[in-house]
């Protein structure tokens, strides 16, 4: 709880600190409701111009099981959801025990005394208030509701702790129980209120957040997946085919059920393949589809991905990357998913890899990835991954009317139409999908057998040169226009670290604070992964040491993926890896010390 | 400034060839296409391959029905019979093996004005892409699917299809393949096809009948067309050819199409069994509920444009 100021008694004669932001972390069980309590803390700061950013942990096992929601709210700029929390809420004995670490030395643990016997050995370092919450929500609904409603009795004292919004909060409750029975709502008001009223009598201070500088007005709160799955509705996309897997099958949910209202549709498929194909066909016959899937999935995609490379069929691929290989660990964090998206396929097959860097990212880098997958004719990747996919962010409200495209294919006739024609210098093909008449009467084939410019197999020697290099050409002009690569920090110092996807947040605050101790460490951040910018090369000129910091494995070479990318890019010494594949995003402590590490092993 | 780097961009149409505008012409105005107009690369197949008889039908079908041009949509996946496409002049699509019919429900179901044709072998059909096969049946998504079966593996060289007979001495069953063959007519009555006919490549004017009838099918029309393999199979379907002295005789006039217990009684029978409609019913088409789906939901958004509809979503995300 950073920079607590001015104390003022309130009414109850408690003293009142001032504060810019605060890290709050729930740990109970997924079936207690405590996504909900998250969910709520993010929207209200949303709508009362904070910044938020949470993080959660879900068990993988659907009888449910230990689980945390954390929640960072801050006056400013919120770039990662904390390394430490200012208040745990513990609901059990394994939540005490289990996450009483992440509590700064004289942090405040609320612990429901109905389930959790406190340790004496914490009493020193941590403040501890015990409140009955089972039994105090039980009595608050009447008795029926079993142990449902002492989350919503936890968010009423969370509410009164830091002096939120009591009116916006409630009137959130009642939206979020809309068209359900009028008593669940209720029930949900007046446990929330009963929270709200216990007097916490062990509790010396209470908080409240500084008033926001209006900054952040008009944001809209959502998760990573629902980001993506509305950027690609704005992007234009109507048609998409998928198979459930975690963490994936959110946004496919989403676009099943969104899409009808837009004339379009999405398929559950059989299997993986069968949802590229079908994604495939629809790109080809009905302007750019997607298809997406996390861990094995996106392997069996493989082939008909490669496909697409070679008859230059657009289409976006959603990835939301999970511990690997196979089954690995579907409810954790990692970016060891950048090879198999830049390279996973059989011949050379060039495809474009995006990845976006926070929730907001998400939404617009769907748009964009329609938009190359378009003009340059060739599969998209879009790398997010379970870090993104499942936090809540407030950003800026995009302008929807301004955004919103129309991507249906002209079906106007063509004089005559040779899709892999090779004269044009950038390389790229442009389709015309079934139903367009062509005047000459000469039709062309999409294939996967190397082909002339009509789309007919070819044995010929020099066409597979040429078509090859004409694949590889068009991204290479789709490279030239990248944006330029803006560094995070000044354009000189010591050390310079390269991170992309989810983690854009912590390493920017490791940056702050280790400039702020003085130390030249500027960090950049790449959103465009394959092909890289070139212009990361000249950045890079200005530094001692460049570490890439990455959640996935250091390899038989010692760095991560993109570390390894980089290094067959620019081949220079001083690229080296930072990486870790424990499951969870970058603390950015941890951030800090292992910089403090390479660069001391450096030699 | 836009957080966009890369926003929408009207594209041109296409490269060098494209040049000057094309004016519609009405349907009126236009002449139904001849064999010469719809033919395009020749035929790569071996002289006397059962193929050909299937590509000449197909190029009848679109003459009788005076399919456009622009309309043909012919999607294949991999094998001697799905170079099909090549040959067929209009929008065709030779996608990768097994997975002929996935590409092809992508097509149908984004582009409801269009009747999309799949063709295949029987490894393509019932090995690597059996799986899609039942589930396309069971969706019922609109669209023919034609299947050249001749019992082998051709483009690879004579190795054992799933629906060899037992006993086929191929490359990688010299001694006579033993495992069981699927019986494509009862897998496609079993996973729900609403249309089953079986016809073969030496009976033309059947297999036009067949190709005719399943494209006024309104969801998943699936013919097993015997189509022999004279490089590697020869001789495997003269019982059911009268002029090599075997017989060829249509499913009974009493037999009830709608009857899917004596649709699987017809399947049961030995070769060369019986050549026609097997099985046949009503049951909407994936594509129709879609569309009943669509329908339903627009209504509750009726006269909103497109950003409007997403912004009711956005507002709820405040
Ligand atoms: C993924 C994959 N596996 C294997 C092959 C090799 N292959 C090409 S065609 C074929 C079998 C073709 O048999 P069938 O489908 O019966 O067609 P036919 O040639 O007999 O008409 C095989 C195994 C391939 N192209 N792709
Ligand atoms: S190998 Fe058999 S199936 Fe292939 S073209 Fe020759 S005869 Fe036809
Ligand atoms: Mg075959």
């Amino acid at each position: 709880m950073s920079d607590s100021t001015t104390t003022a008694p309130d009414s109850s004669g408690k003293k009142v600190s001032k504060i810019t932001e605060a890290v709050i972390r729930i740990a109970g069980n997924s079936q207690d409701g405590i996504q909900a309590i998250g969910g709520f803390l993010a929207r209200l700061a949303g709508r009362s111009e904070q910044d938020v950013m949470t993080f959660m942990t879900i068990p993988s096992t659907i009888s449910g099981g230990p689980s945390i929601f954390q929640v960072r709210i801050g006056t400013g700029e919120i770039l990662s959801s904390g390394d430490e929390a200012d208040v745990l809420l513990a609901f059990y004995q394994h939540s005490y025990e289990g996450h009483i670490g992440s509590l700064r030395k004289g942090g405040i643990v609320v612990y429901d005394s109905d389930h959790v016997e406190p340790n004496d050995a914490y009493r020193g370092d941590y403040q501890h208030i015990g409140v009955g919450i089972s039994s105090l929500a039980i009595e608050a609904i009447g008795g029926s509701a079993r142990d449902k409603g002492k989350n919503i009795f936890a968010l009423g004292l969370i509410a009164r702790m830091f002096d939120l919004n009591v009116e916006k909060l409630k009137k959130l409750i009642t939206e979020r129980f809309l068209g359900k029975p009028e008593n669940i709502t209720n029930n949900a008001l007046l446990a929330f209120s009963a929270g709200y009223a216990y007097d916490v009598g062990d509790l010396a201070d209470l908080f409240s957040f500084h008033e926001a500088d209006g900054s952040l007005s008009n944001q809209v709160v959502m998760n990573g997946n629902e980001a993506l799955g509305y950027g690609l509705i704005t992007a234009g996309v109507r048609f998409g085919a998928g198979y459930p897997i975690t963490p994936w099958s959110d946004i496919m949910e989403l676009l099943r059920r969104e899409l009808p209202k837009y004339g379009g549709s999405f398929v559950q498929c059989e299997d993986e393949i069968a949802s590229v194909s079908t994604a495939i066909g629809a790109s080809y016959a009905s302007g750019v589809a997607v298809t997406g899937s996390s861990g094995p999935g996106i392997a069996l995609k493989s082939e008909a991905i490669g496909w697409a490379v070679m008859a230059e069929i657009p289409l976006v691929v959603v990835n939301v990357q999970r511990g690997g290989p196979s089954t690995g660990m579907p409810t954790n964090v990692e970016q060891s998913d950048l090879f198999i998206a830049c390279f996973g396929g059989h011949g050379d097959s060039p495809r474009v890899v995006l990845a976006p860097s926070d929730v907001e990212d998400a939404f617009y880098m769907a748009i964009e990835a329609v938009n190359i997958a378009r003009k340059y004719s060739v599969p998209v990747f879009i790398l997010s991954d379970q870090a993104i996919a499942t936090r809540i962010e407030a950003f800026p409200e995009p302008n929807l009317k301004e955004l919103m495209q129309d991507i249906t294919p002209d079906r106007s006739p063509v004089a005559d139409h040779k899709p892999y024609d090779l004269s044009p210098e950038d390389g790229i093909t442009r389709h015309i999908v079934p139903g367009t008449r062509v005047a000459s009467g000469k039709y062309p084939v999409v294939t996967g057998l190397e082909h002339d410019e009509l789309g007919h197999p070819t044995g010929s020697k020099q066409l597979h040169i040429d078509m090859t290099a004409k694949r590889r050409k068009k991204l290479l002009s789709l490279r030239a226009t990248l944006p330029k690569t803006e560094p995070y920090g000044p354009a000189e110092g010591d050390v310079l670290l390269v991170g992309w996807g989810s983690s854009k947040g912590p390493i920017r605050e490791a940056v702050d604070r280790m400039r702020k101790a003085g130390e030249n460490v500027s960090a950049v951040h790449v959103r465009y992964l394959n092909p890289l910018p070139n212009d990361l090369g000249e950045i890079m000129k200005g530094f001692k040491h460049v570490l890439v910091v990455e959640l996935n494995d250091q390899g038989f070479n010692g760095y991560g993926q993109m570390g390894t990318l980089l290094r067959a890019k620019h081949t220079e010494s001083k690229i080296r890896g930072i990486t870790k594949t424990d499951g969870l995003t970058w603390r950015v402590s941890e951030i800090v010390e292992r910089v403090h590490a390479a660069v001391e092993n450096a030699g | 400034m836009s957080k966009l780097s890369f926003g929408y961009e009207a594209l041109d149409r296409t490269g060098t060839l494209n040049v000057g505008e094309v004016p519609p012409v009405p349907d009126s105005e236009r002449v139904g296409l001849k064999k010469k107009d719809i033919a395009a690369d020749h035929p790569t197949w071996c002289p006397g391959c059962g193929d050909f008889s299937v590509l000449a039908i197909y190029f009848k079908l679109i003459e009788q029905r005076k399919i456009w041009h622009e309309n043909i949509t012919t999607v294949a996946g991999i094998g001697c019979s799905s170079r099909f496409p090549y040959f067929v002049q209009g929008h065709g699509v030779h996608f990768i093996h097994g997975r002929a019919l996935p590409y092809a429900s992508g097509v149908s179901l984004s582009r409801p004005d269009l009747h999309v044709f799949a063709f295949g072998g029987d490894g393509d059909a019932f090995s690597i892409g059996g799986n899609h096969f039942t589930h396309t049946a069971r969706k019922n998504i609109r669209m023919t699917y034609l299947v050249m079966d001749n019992w082998v593996y051709g483009l690879t060289k004579k190795q054992t299809s799933p629906t060899s007979p037992l006993g086929f001495k191929s490359k990688t069953d010299a001694w006579g393949s033993f495992d069981r063959p699927i019986n494509p007519m009862k897998q496609a009555i079993a996973a729900g096809a609403t249309f089953v006919a079986r016809t073969t490549h030496t009976n033309p004017k059947h297999l036009l009948e067949m190709m005719d009838a399943a494209m006024d099918h309104k969801g998943f029309s699936f013919i097993q067309c015997l189509s022999e393999c004279v490089e590697f199979y020869e001789g495997a379907f003269d019982a059911s050819n009268p002029r090599k002295g075997g017989s060829f005789e249509t499913v009974p006039e009493d037999h009830d199409v709608t009857d899917e217990i004596a649709a699987y009684k017809l399947a049961d029978e030995g070769f060369p069994g019986k050549f026609g409609i097997y099985y046949k019913n009503d049951r909407p088409s994936k594509n129709e509920q879609e569309e009943a789906l669509g329908e339903k939901m627009r209504a509750k958004v009726q006269g909103l444009e497109d950003w409007q509809i997403l912004q009711k979503n956005f507002d709820r995300m405040k």
